[in-house]
């Protein structure tokens, strides 16, 4: 099992003609996608009774911390190989939604399943080691160097020397990082971007089938931001992994996700294709989220065209 | 000057291995113990809000207690355990010097270390102890893995204060029977050895820094991830308490300890014995600068196997008596009850007494027209009074005030070596001194005579550990000295020891002594 999925992730070709075979596929891949991603599945009433087929489903799900309810109810899939992107403003519960689902918080009601299992019954620790996580302030552990960071979850899992540090390189040239360069170094002694990629390859690490980001790009300068971006969703499809990604910004869930959930309040208020929502949502909120990109587009398109004519 | 400078260094480097050995030994093993005892503590109470409350609030008051006194409260608490232990178990273990050092000096490093713990586990970024769970470690794990790493420059900080304290604080423990670089500081200050005080001080400072650097080197070695300063640390941690302890060891245990208690007279005579032992081809140490509160119950534990004290201190102290009988009757009563209640032998008087005695400038005490303590309650309302630290709290100067009616303008507490210099100068007007002290010949003082009779008579006499009631040996070694030495003599030593003459180690002054008492011997046919 182990050595089927370790050669399904193998790649192949340098980091470098792999990253141009990337942003060629992407330029017409992006639009495509976003018309022909299959709509999530809808989930029927029985559900509860049968197994998923879902890699992540919630059902019914609800978080209460001191009385305050910060998830209210939410039913939601998420297919395997699906690109999930979680939108809405701080508060909305977005990052409770996330830290169910391996398991860091518990449901104050409902069920919570990863590949068909109710978490409740998964050994917490196992759970964790198998999902990929991307924290929000990047969490690298200070002491540690890029390479004890990256193994971590190797190391707890018990893989020996050698086989930690050959996955440690893989993954190195994964996130397009110098090996010589930087294993060796202090997360302190990073960019910021450097520094999330080593978040990105840490989750990575353990090869899990599914990859939880809280707002993995949220403090990086544009540029960096976007070319990690693109980065972590080529990796989501070389790797065939599920992806479940929280953000604030509307455009990089237009273009990353193959599909997006935006909550409010605790509460899934729309849930869809980027091209539908774009398109058009009965909820004011989810409208106004989803004009911003739109403009944006709009009024970048009117400016080449007009520095063209 | 110079020659007498260097005797007096070459006195105290003499004794180094001795006292450092001793002073490494408590103050590492209190150490060791602090940190054993606080680290666990701070990882308990990081997860408890109320129970971290109470450690640190207990440890808190800890701190608060002056040391000294600290360290005296373990003494008894010990013994007391360990006539319980003997009782229950059948073992019995010694409740003088080591132990109660240690864990009083244990208790006092726990503040530190467990602040610090508490603050660097709690202090660490929540962000980080999330990404510690996220990617799949246990709470064990989290906490070696990740919180106790981030944390150790914190607690090793506290750690390095901890281990300065301890050092500072070790050299009070020479009271409880703990030889230690204190040996130093309160010999000097009771011969006015002011050159012993400063080495005691010094040697104490130079090991506290050494200590405090060597752990500064493992700590930056830990950070920066250098072995090589790891080891160099640690080894120079083990050198220091190897080097500190490999003398005690080629050194073999004394069968005889002789006690003193914290001034001059009692440093020479505790020499004296000894030197009477080791003449006798005994194997013979001293243990200086005891508590009075502690030499006698020591005695009784066979923790010491002779000391000299006073029968008004014991009919005082211990009788709990504050009537006063003739010379003859209150010695044999004291002798009896330590018999009895005890199991000391008193071997007999060494022949002269130090009484207790207020006594002022002679011209002062003529001007004034007095003469008595009688005459003294008259004027004291004018005048300043200075005693030593016990003598305020002692059941005699309750008695001398009920029954002269004395009040006095002020009443200050001072060091025996301060208090003379005081009343010479005009400082104060009255002192309550000793009555075998060589400085009431010395700063021209009159003892006002007791009229009333009130305070007890204070024979110096031998006494013996239970143990030692039969030992043939050692009694034959000291009986020479039962009744040889008169109050002159004893005034004669005292001012050797604590001015002028350039030989004044306490040894120096007993061999003196003995060279007087035989040839007092040899003078009388």
């Amino acid at each position: 099992m182990a050595a089927s999925r370790s050669s399904r992730l193998r790649w192949s070709g340098s980091a470098a003609a792999r990253t141009l075979n990337v942003a060629k596929k992407r330029g017409p891949r992006l639009l495509s996608r976003a018309t022909m991603a299959p709509q999530p599945p809808h989930l029927p009433g029985n559900m509860s009774t049968m197994p998923s087929p879902d890699v992540i489903s919630f059902e019914h799900v609800s978080k209460q911390y001191d009385g305050v309810r910060t998830l209210d109810s939410v039913t939601l899939a998420v297919a395997e190989r699906e690109f999930l992107a979680i939108v809405g403003t701080s508060g909305a519960g977005k990052t409770t939604l996330l830290r169910l689902i391996n398991r860091l918080t518990d449901p104050s009601e409902g069920t919570v399943r990863v590949e068909g299992e109710d978490v409740r019954t998964l050994d917490p620790i196992a759970l964790r080691r198998r999902i990929g996580y991307v924290f929000q302030n990047v969490g690298l552990f200070p002491h540690m160097t890029v390479a004890e960071n990256i193994a971590i979850t190797p190391r707890l899992l018990g893989w020996n020397v050698e086989s930690r540090a050959a996955r440690v390189d893989e993954l190195l040239d994964l996130v397009r990082l110098d090996r010589a360069r930087h294993r060796d170094r202090f997360p302190h002694q990073l960019s910021g971007g450097e520094r999330q990629r080593v978040g990105v390859a840490r989750a990575l690490a353990a090869r899990p089938h599914i990859v939880l980001m809280d707002e993995p790009f949220g403090a990086l300068d544009p540029i960096t931001r976007d070319g990690l971006g693109r980065d972590v969703r080529a990796l989501h499809d070389e790797l065939g992994l599920t992806s479940v990604m929280i953000t604030h910004d509307a455009l990089e869930a237009v273009l990353l996700a193959d599909r997006i959930v935006v909550m409010r309040g605790g509460k899934v208020i729309a849930d869809g294709t980027p091209h539908a929502l774009l398109a058009g949502d009965a909820d004011p909120y989810v409208r106004e989220l989803m004009q911003t990109p739109r403009r944006q587009a709009e009024r970048l398109h009117a400016l080449i065209a007009g520095a063209g004519a | 000057m110079n020659s007498d400078l260097d005797a007096r260094i070459g006195e105290a480097l003499a004794r180094l291995p001795d006292y450092l050995g001793g002073h490494v030994r408590v103050s590492m093993t209190a150490l060791a113990l602090g940190i054993a005892l606080s680290v666990p503590l701070a990882l308990v109470s990081i997860r408890r809000p109320a129970f971290r409350a109470i450690v640190l609030g207990l440890s808190s008051i800890v701190q608060t207690i002056p040391g000294l006194a600290l360290l005296a409260l373990f003494y008894p608490l010990l013994l007391g355990l360990a006539a319980l232990s003997t009782r229950a178990f059948g073992v019995s273990f010694s409740a003088l010097g080591f132990l109660p050092a240690v864990l009083a000096l244990a208790l006092y490093s726990l503040l530190p270390v467990l602040r610090n713990a508490v603050t660097g586990l709690t202090g660490i970024d929540p962000a980080i102890k999330e990404a510690a769970l996220g990617v799949g470690m246990t709470r064990r794990q989290a906490l070696l893995m990740v919180e106790l790493p981030l944390a150790l420059p914190v607690v090793m900080a506290g750690i390095r204060t901890a281990a300065v304290w301890v050092i500072g604080t070790a050299t009070l423990s020479t009271p409880i029977g703990q030889t230690s670089l204190g040996n130093y500081i309160f010999a000097g200050l009771q011969t006015q050895n002011w050159v012993l005080v400063l080495f005691g001080c010094v040697a104490a400072a130079l090991l506290a820094l050494a200590v405090d650097q060597l752990l500064a080197l493992i700590e930056g070695g830990f950070r920066v991830r250098r072995r090589g300063r790891i080891i160099a640390g640690t080894v120079g941690m083990a050198l220091i308490v190897v080097g500190a302890l490999a003398p005690g060891w080629s050194q073999p245990k004394a069968r005889y300890l002789v006690g003193a208690k914290t001034f001059a007279e009692q440093y020479i005579i505790a020499a004296l014995i000894e030197q009477r032992l080791q003449a006798a081809g005994l194997s013979a140490a001293r243990r200086e600068g005891l508590g009075s509160s502690v030499i006698l119950d020591a005695l009784a534990a066979n923790e010491l196997d002779v000391y000299v004290d006073y029968t008004g201190t014991i009919w005082a102290n211990d009788l709990h008596r504050n009537d006063t009988k003739p010379r003859a009757e209150l010695t044999a009563e004291v002798a009896q009850w330590l018999k009895e209640r005890r199991g000391i032998t008193l071997l007999g008087g060494l022949g002269f007494e130090n009484a207790y005695a207020l006594a002022m400038p002679k011209k002062r005490a003529e001007a004034l027209g007095v003469r008595t303590i009688e005459d003294l309650a008259r004027v004291a309302p004018q005048l300043a009074i200075a005693g030593d630290y016990e003598f305020f709290s002692r059941p005699e100067w309750a008695a001398i005030r009920a029954a002269y009616g004395l009040t006095f303008r002020t009443q200050r507490t001072m060091q025996p070596e301060f208090m003379y210099p005081a009343v010479a100068s005009g400082d104060v007007d009255v002192v309550a001194g000793y009555t075998s002290e060589g400085r009431i010949a010395q700063y021209d003082l009159v003892v006002l005579e007791d009229t009333k009779h009130v305070i007890p008579p204070y024979d110096a006499v031998i006494l013996l550990a239970p143990r030692d009631a039969n030992d043939r040996a050692l009694i034959d070694a000291v009986r020479p000295l039962v009744g040889a030495i008169d109050v002159e003599l004893m005034r004669a030593a005292s001012l050797r020891a604590t001015s002028g003459s350039d030989d004044r180690s306490p040894d120096a002054v007993a061999r003196w002594m003995w060279g007087e008492i035989a040839r007092r011997k040899n003078a009388k046919p």
